[in-house]
This record gives structure tokens, C-alpha cells and sequence, in this order.
């Protein structure tokens, strides 16, 4: 798997997912969340954030089926991958856990942490913010 | 306009292109460079200014300058991606302008398809780490990401982003050192492999070895040329977003804001361009592009590819070197529209092959496109 590098900002969102959590940041002077982590309001440049455990439900906002895939992936593929919007307000990147063409634009998914045939260490970054379908 | 000093472009050159490991990407720069000065009839000592983006050296517009023996006072390594190239033209045009330099040499150099040892696990560090683990290839898997969200706000078909590869193939066919010159139909684009979908693999772009060279020259060197200049009219760029999860809008790149920054200093409008060269990286990129300069509604640039408007002969002329999709994509892919761009312009291909010339040809539209259309620049030619 991919050698996750851990850093202080990350770090709350990896320890999270371990218990199956998904941790978010939240701007004290927009409200707005924020993904990823970081340690300025992307969306008004102030400095105070914190910490919040968000719902971990959301939309598909895009998806595609790779049918190739490089390094310790190509045997995974084809796989899900998908843009999620979070209901808190942010967007990410993960792979819903489906039967590839399962999964359409608009669907509803929910958390589902997952190593991805890694080791499970119970390291932060051994265990990644994956998706799948609800109900 | 007026009082302004102006840029042009005097010489231009591609290194041999397709496969070619018996070149560094050092002696792809030579070759391409020494073309292009050589098409201007301009020396090496003429180049007061280095403008370099590549991968291959912690500074490569340092390392050029070393390698070719010169010590330019104005050094730009900017990259930006794919969209490097047409910057580095609006930066160089600016210098000009500025009355500091004369001279800039503008080059680029790649041998991807000789490496191809590429893809070594490398650990994802920074904001890398967050959409890393998921294995999604790229570059092809963010641009399939927003071709799917595409096709699902405009009902965009499959064929329909394939005619954006067959118009652009015939183009190819009309140039000798196109990589792709068979005819091509849309059911063979759709029938080749699936590799990321919706894209196939007749919807990306070739990997190929190749390097490129521009020389642009203040005004006032102008008489001195071997070459018809071809203006610098307007210059924009912009960035929207590095990783393909952070971009506001998959279907708007930043397009939308550099290409009306450029046609505004240009003093351009869309009915005064007769020949677009658009980064083709995947032919989603194309479409997108189209619609984000605002050439295009939302939803209908695919038609310029259907009704033939962008094929050879066409009164909507796209790509018409063949694109990164069947002429050549070393990597970033940039310095070869300006290259196309300004051989257009100049009338090169009238004598050679009329089919290829865009017949009466007087401003240009280059736009190149960067990362995972993260970054765009837009740059407007005019014949002088
Ligand atoms: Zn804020």
C-alpha cells in the first residue's frame, strides 16, 4: 500500500479513522468545514480551527471504474473510485467498496474505513476514509 | 497598444519526436533550440533570457544555461504543468515590454516514453496523502472523473467525446511526423480499451519522447529576422486546484479565466480567431476547454467535432498538427500548439500542403492546460 506520511495536521484524521470516525475541521470565523487538513481557512484565511466528527454520509458527486491500475493497485482494478460530497460541506477523494458499475452519480454512501489489502498496523494512515453504498 | 514594446515570436522547433533513446532531454533542448534560433537568424549569444520547465533537474533553466554555454540575466523556470509553456510566453512578453530583455529562448525536453520506468511507490507526503491511498491513476483518472461528471450534467455521449479524437486524426494524417496518421472512426475510439471510464484508450493522449523550442524577440529586433514575427497579442493564466478532489467545478477549468484575460489585452473577440490550438491531453480536455473560454455553451462544443467545424477544411480549425492525441504528448505538451500556432500564421504549410493551412490565417488562440486541469494558459498570435 501506499506510505502514508503522517504529519501533526494530518495526524487527528488518521487517528480518527481507526475508530471509525470521520474527523473534520471546522473554521471558527466562517463555520465553514474543511478538508483537508490544514491550518488555514482555505475559504476566508483565518487561523482558528477545530476539530468536529462528522456524520460520515454523503453524495457521489463523480466516479469512474479504472480498469489499469499502477503498482500494488493493479491487481485491485477495476475498482470505485469516487468524489464524495461530504454533508458537512467538503469534497473527497476515496473508493466506494462495490461491484464496479454499481455505483452512479447522485448515490447516497456512507463511511466505511478500510486498509485496502494493506497490513492493519492500527498505525494512523493504515486505515482509509472508504465509502459504501447506503442501504 | 500603443506605445507598448512588442514580443513576437521568431523561430520555432521541434527535436525528433516518437521514440528516441539515443537523446538526453539536454540534447533534445539542443536540437530543437539551435533550430529554432537557426529559423529566426538569431546566434545563441543573441538569447538574453532562458525559459525552462521540466521535472529532470532542480532548476532546469540553470541547467540548461550551463549545458548550452550561455549565462542569460534573466532565468524562468516556471512550471505549471502542461500549460507551462504559453506562461512562460506571457512572462516573456511582460520582460520584453519591460524593456528587460531582448531575446528569449523558451524550451522544453522529455524522454517519458524512453523512461517508462516511471510509477516507482514513492510514500504520499503533504496534501498527496489524503487521496493517494485509493489508487486512482493519473493523470487519466481525474480527467475520466470529470468527463463522467460531465456526460451527467449535459447528457455528453461516448461517440461524442470520440469525435473529438477521429476530427483531430485528420488532422494528423496531414502531417508527416504525426505518430498516428491511419484514418479513424468513432466505433474504433469506442472499441479500444477501456482504461479509466469513461475514457478509452483512443480518448488519451500518446506517450511520447520529444522536445520543442520558441524564440521570442522584442520589436525592435524585428527587422534583423529570417522570419515573418508572429505577434504576442494578449497572454492569461490561472490556477483552480492541484488535486482533481479540490476542484470547484468539474466541468469549468480555469479557462474561464485566462482565456477572457487574454482576449482582452489582445483586443480580440471570438469572430476575429481563425485557429485554435488546445492542450489535448484527454478529449474531455478539449470539450471542457471550449466551454470554459466561453467558444462554446455549456454542453455544445462536441457539435464543433460532429458537423466537421474542426477538421481540415472546417471553419472552426482544431488542432491541426493532430494534437497530443495522434502527433505527439512528450510529457507537457504546451510548447507544441505555439509551435503549431505560429507555423499556421506565418502561412508555412501554403506551399507544402495547402489542405493543412488554414486558409488566410491572422490570429491564433493557444491554450494549454496543466496537471489535472489545474492550471491553464492562454495566449492570443497575430500575424504581423
Ligand atoms: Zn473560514
Amino acid at each position: 500500500m501506499v506510505h502514508i506520511v503522517v504529519d501533526p495536521e494530518s495526524e487527528p484524521f488518521w487517528a480518527g479513522l481507526l475508530v471509525g470516525e470521520l474527523r473534520l475541521q471546522r473554521c471558527a470565523a466562517c463555520q465553514r468545514a474543511i478538508f483537508y487538513p490544514r491550518s488555514v481557512c482555505p475559504h476566508c484565511f483565518a487561523a482558528d480551527l477545530s476539530w468536529f466528527t462528522a456524520a460520515g454520509t454523503g453524495t457521489v458527486y463523480s466516479v469512474t471504474v479504472p480498469h489499469r491500475a499502477f503498482g500494488e493497485f493493479a491487481e485491485q482494478a477495476p475498482f470505485i473510485v469516487a468524489l464524495v460530497d461530504v454533508d458537512e460541506g467538503v469534497r473527497m477523494m476515496t473508493r466506494v467498496l462495490a461491484e464496479p458499475g454499481s455505483v452512479q452519480i447522485g448515490d447516497r454512501v456512507r463511511l466505511a474505513p478500510n486498509s485496502l489489502g494493506g497490513a492493519e498496523t492500527g498505525e494512523p494512515g493504515s486505515v482509509y476514509a472508504c465509502f459504501e453504498p447506503v442501504g | 497598444m500603443t506605445g507598448r514594446r512588442r514580443a513576437a515570436i521568431a523561430g520555432v522547433a521541434e527535436s525528433e519526436l516518437g521514440k528516441t533513446p539515443h537523446l538526453t532531454v539536454l540534447a533534445q533542448q539542443v536540437q530543437a533550440s539551435r533550430a529554432a534560433l537557426a529559423e529566426a537568424g538569431l546566434g545563441r549569444d543573441d538569447v538574453d533570457a532562458l525559459f525552462v520547465a521540466g521535472n529532470w533537474s532542480w532548476s532546469p533553466a540553470v541547467a540548461l544555461a550551463e549545458y548550452l554555454g550561455i549565462r542569460p540575466d534573466y532565468l524562468d523556470s516556471t512550471n505549471i504543468g502542461g500549460s507551462s509553456f504559453e506562461a512562460h510566453i506571457g512572462h516573456a512578453a511582460a520582460a520584453i515590454e519591460a524593456g528587460m530583455i531582448d531575446v528569449a529562448l523558451i524550451t522544453y525536453g522529455s524522454t517519458q516514453r524512453s523512461d517508462r520506468s516511471r510509477n516507482q511507490p514513492r510514500p504520499a507526503t503533504l496534501t498527496e496523502q489524503y487521496d493517494r491511498p485509493f489508487g486512482l491513476p493519473l493523470p487519466v483518472g481525474a480527467y475520466a472523473l470529470a468527463a463522467a461528471r460531465y456526460q451527467h450534467e449535459y447528457g455528453v455521449s461516448g461517440a461524442q467525446l470520440a469525435e473529438v479524437a477521429v476530427s483531430t486524426r485528420k488532422w494528423a494524417q496531414l502531417n508527416p511526423v504525426a505518430l498516428h496518421r491511419d484514418p479513424l472512426t468513432v466505433d474504433e475510439v469506442l472499441a479500444s480499451p477501456m482504461i479509466c471510464e469513461p475514457l478509452h484508450k483512443l480518448d488519451c493522449c500518446l506517450v511520447t519522447d520529444g522536445g520543442g523550442a520558441v524564440v521570442l524577440v522584442a520589436e525592435d529586433r524585428w527587422a534583423d529576422l529570417a522570419t515573418r514575427p508572429v505577434q504576442v497579442l494578449g497572454h492569461g493564466e490561472t490556477t483552480t486546484h492541484s488535486t482533481i478532489t479540490n476542484m470547484p467545478d468539474l466541468t469549468v477549468t480555469g479557462a474561464a479565466r485566462s482565456g477572457p484575460r487574454a482576449m482582452r489585452a489582445a483586443g480580440i473577440d471570438f469572430a476575429d480567431i481563425d485557429v485554435l490550438e488546445i492542450y489535448d491531453s484527454f478529449t474531455i480536455t478539449v470539450l471542457l476547454t471550449l466551454e470554459s473560454l466561453g467558444f462554446c455553451k455549456p454542453g455544445e462544443a462536441a457539435d464543433l467535432f460532429t458537423e466537421g467545424h474542426a477538421a481540415p477544411g472546417g471553419r472552426t480549425p482544431i488542432n491541426t498538427n493532430g494534437g497530443g492525441l495522434s502527433y505527439t504528448h512528450p510529457g507537457m505538451y504546451g510548447i507544441f500548439l505555439l509551435i503549431e500556432a505560429t507555423r499556421q500564421l506565418r502561412h508555412d504549410y501554403a506551399a507544402t500542403d495547402p489542405r493543412r493551412q488554414v486558409t488566410d490565417a491572422e490570429v491564433a488562440l493557444v491554450h494549454g492546460t496543466g496537471g489535472v486541469l489545474s492550471s491553464t494558459s492562454t495566449v492570443l498570435l497575430g500575424r504581423s
